[in-house]
């Protein structure tokens, strides 16, 4: 495969006109890929916001429509569900920071148009956690991962509790007290975000109300520059290199926004992000967009996250990975074994190794001793 | 087949001989042609071929569904591309709905797996209705119309040989024993069905099948309510449509008789009935 044609997903988002000349190998590619990294959805709207949907081929087309209907429909889900979890938090005066996907929505954010995900994400004080999780529960959610060794891996080394599920609605929902697990070498402290947190706009707060006028609305959301080092963190320290094609694509949405609406954007990130003990994670997502999709970062910035990059062989070694690993495929075996390094990596960030030589020893043990679920093939959703 | 292009690759004769006898009558696009989706059928990697063999499906990269016993490598194939549009062509709405046409009228038969809805679809289809689909009812919600997506029809179990003494001609490809759902056979759609894949119809009768055993047949009319509370049960992607879902859904039962249908082992009686219900005006 050319060079060219890795490159028409990244292209296409920054310039949906740049597909006038594409012929049916092209959009194919470009379909294919914007599925496998979970942003057909977003493509599709930058299409529309410059209104080229109709200057596309039919066959392609239709995905694109298809994948903005699903992402319409999450949107309104994932609002009816906030309003659920504001229903169940009701009575904890506790401030809740809604993180990622659902956060972006109700902040009404550009990088929020056509992305969909897979879970609500929150944050509360790890003082309230247990009143929280006793709520939720009160209101329907149970933990999904029943296991007791589950139950101690995510209570006693992880930022979260054990993912939840509401029992009717089947709908996930992840409570976290802290943005890397408990075990991890960087300690960014969560006083620091909640204290720096935003309020949502008044029409989110008004969607959420909708109905339900007596329940106090205590999501926030974090402050501009924590949302972009949490975008970078979770993509760089994650173990799962999924997703990082669009977690990339989210980054270079957040700054480009916050750069044209938040004065003094720029300036205030790197600091913060050390104060956070994050300047690690900030600093590969700052080179990575700005490389990957020529985000403009003002040249004194990209100067001062080289400050923070790892020293060598590290820095060398993990760009020569994040190459592959970035890339929306993984047809190519350099993806997936870079993405694989990159999986060992993330559990070495996240324990010191003794607790990981433990865990991984455990997992493998229960991989032997449970059978894989039954599935049914016969076209229902997963 | 229908509106989607399918590129398949697999190494395993079966899943090749199974195309090539069931899709006989397909078009072939040029191989630069738009593809929708690209699957694989394929062995487990390394020596697990020869210890187990297993088939596994693969969609964009990544394995969908836990691997399949190795002779199971075709019903993979056709339960991997239903999955396939029911799960990304979210510019329909999708029932999981028998549909045959007669007279330029679609018959739409919504039911649950084990309904009999296949075999019913195999039997009208045997006396010259055209198939648009035995699984899948892609409705187009802006024109209201369902679009063919002519394919093999799936019979499970003791319906593969009520439907060759039925229908003698039927071609049927080999049984397969021992899959979830017992044992599996593929009717291979008539060429006349796959010629017309592009000629979308109004559903013009709603009948939702129940087989009982040794049941008379009977045929009763059910208020539009009823009928649209059920296409929403069979629906695939209702909540994703939101409004127009249930305004499409309304639309299609406002336009169509609608009937609960009751059959047991008679299937002339049972296709009488549904030839006289479309005869009348």
């Amino acid at each position: 495969m050319s060079a060219a044609e890795s490159e028409v997903l990244v292209e296409a988002l920054s310039d949906p006109s740049s597909t006038a000349q594409f012929d049916d190998p092209h959009w194919e590619v470009l379909v294919q890929r914007a599925r496998a990294s979970n942003l057909l959805g977003v493509l599709a709207e930058r299409f529309a916001a410059r209104s080229l949907l109709d200057a596309v081929p039919p066959a392609p087309r239709a995905h694109l429509v298809a994948a903005r209907v699903r992402a319409h429909a999450q949107a309104k889900a994932t609002m009816r569900e906030l309003r659920a979890i504001a229903r169940a938090l009701a009575d904890v005066e506790t401030p809740v920071i809604l993180l990622k996907g659902a956060a972006y929505l109700c902040a009404g954010l550009p990088v929020a148009r056509g992305r969909v995900f897979s879970d609500v994400d929150i944050l509360v004080p790890k003082a309230r956690l247990a009143e929280v999780e006793a709520a939720l529960m009160l209101s329907g959610y149970v933990t999904s991962h029943p296991h007791p060794y589950d139950q101690r891996y995510y209570r006693q080394w992880m930022h979260e509790l054990p993912p939840m599920q509401h029992l009717q609605r089947q709908t996930a929902l992840d409570v976290h007290h802290a943005l890397v697990p408990e075990t991890s070498r960087m300690r960014p402290d969560s006083n620091l975000l909640i204290a720096d947190a935003a309020a949502l706009p008044v029409e989110s707060r008004q969607d959420l109300a909708a109905g339900q006028p007596d329940v106090p609305i205590r999501f926030a959301v974090l402050s501009p520059t924590d949302m972009a080092i949490h975008c970078a963190t979770h993509l760089f320290c994650d173990e799962d290199f999924s997703h990082a094609t669009r977690d990339l694509v989210d980054f270079d949405a957040l700054a480009r926004h916050f750069a044209a609406t938040e004065p003094g954007f720029w300036t205030t990130l790197i600091p913060r992000a050390r104060t956070l003990q994050l300047a690690r994670p900030l600093s590969y997502a700052i080179h990575w967009s700005s490389r990957v999709h020529r985000t403009p970062v003002p040249p004194e910035v990209l100067r001062d996250a080289r400050r923070d990059a790892a020293p060598f062989p590290i820095r060398q070694a993990m760009n020569a990975l994040l190459g592959p690993a970035l890339r929306p495929t993984r047809g190519r075996a350099s993806t997936r074994w870079a993405r694989r390094a990159l999986y060992i990596r993330g559990h070495w960030l996240k324990m010191p190794p003794h607790l990981l030589a433990w865990h991984l020893t455990v997992k493998a043990l229960r991989r032997e001793e449970e059978a894989p679920p039954a599935n049914d093939a016969d076209g229902d959703r997963a | 087949m229908g509106p989607i292009v399918t590129s398949i690759r697999s190494p395993m004769p079966a899943v090749i001989d199974g195309i090539g006898f069931h899709y006989a009558a397909h078009e072939t696009p040029d191989a630069d042609a738009f593809a929708d989706f690209h699957v694989q059928i394929g062995w487990p990697p390394g020596v697990r071929r020869f210890i187990r063999p297993t088939a596994t499906f693969r969609v964009d990269e990544t394995t969908a569904f836990e691997p399949l016993p190795a002779n199971q490598g075709f019903p993979l194939l056709e339960w991997g591309m239903n999955w396939c549009i029911a799960a990304h062509c979210d510019q329909y709405l999708i029932l999981h709905s028998a549909v045959v046409e007669r007279n330029g009228c679609a018959l739409l038969l919504p039911a649950p797996p084990g309904s009999g809805k296949s075999t019913l679809c195999a039997a009208l289809v045997a006396r010259g209705w055209r198939l648009l689909s035995d699984e899948l009812a892609l409705i187009d919600i802006d024109q209201l119309v369902v679009t063919p997506i002519p394919r093999p029809i799936s019979l499970k179990n003791a319906a593969i040989d009520v439907i060759r003494t039925f229908w003698p001609e039927a071609a049927i490809g080999p049984v397969v024993r021992g899959t979830l759902k017992g044992s599996v056979a593929h009717v291979r759609p008539p060429a006349s069905s796959v010629e017309r894949q592009r000629e979308s119809v109004r559903a013009r009768w709603i009948v939702l099948p129940k087989y009982a055993e040794g049941a008379p047949t009977t045929l009763s009319t059910i208020t539009r309510g009823t009928a649209l509370m059920r296409l929403v049960d069979s629906a695939f992607n209702y909540t994703v449509h939101g409004r127009r879902g249930f305004e499409t859904l309304a639309a299609v039962v406002e336009g169509a008789a609608c009937c609960d249908f009751r059959y047991g082992g008679d299937l002339d009686a049972a296709v009488k009935a549904l030839e006289t219900l479309t005869s009348e005006g």
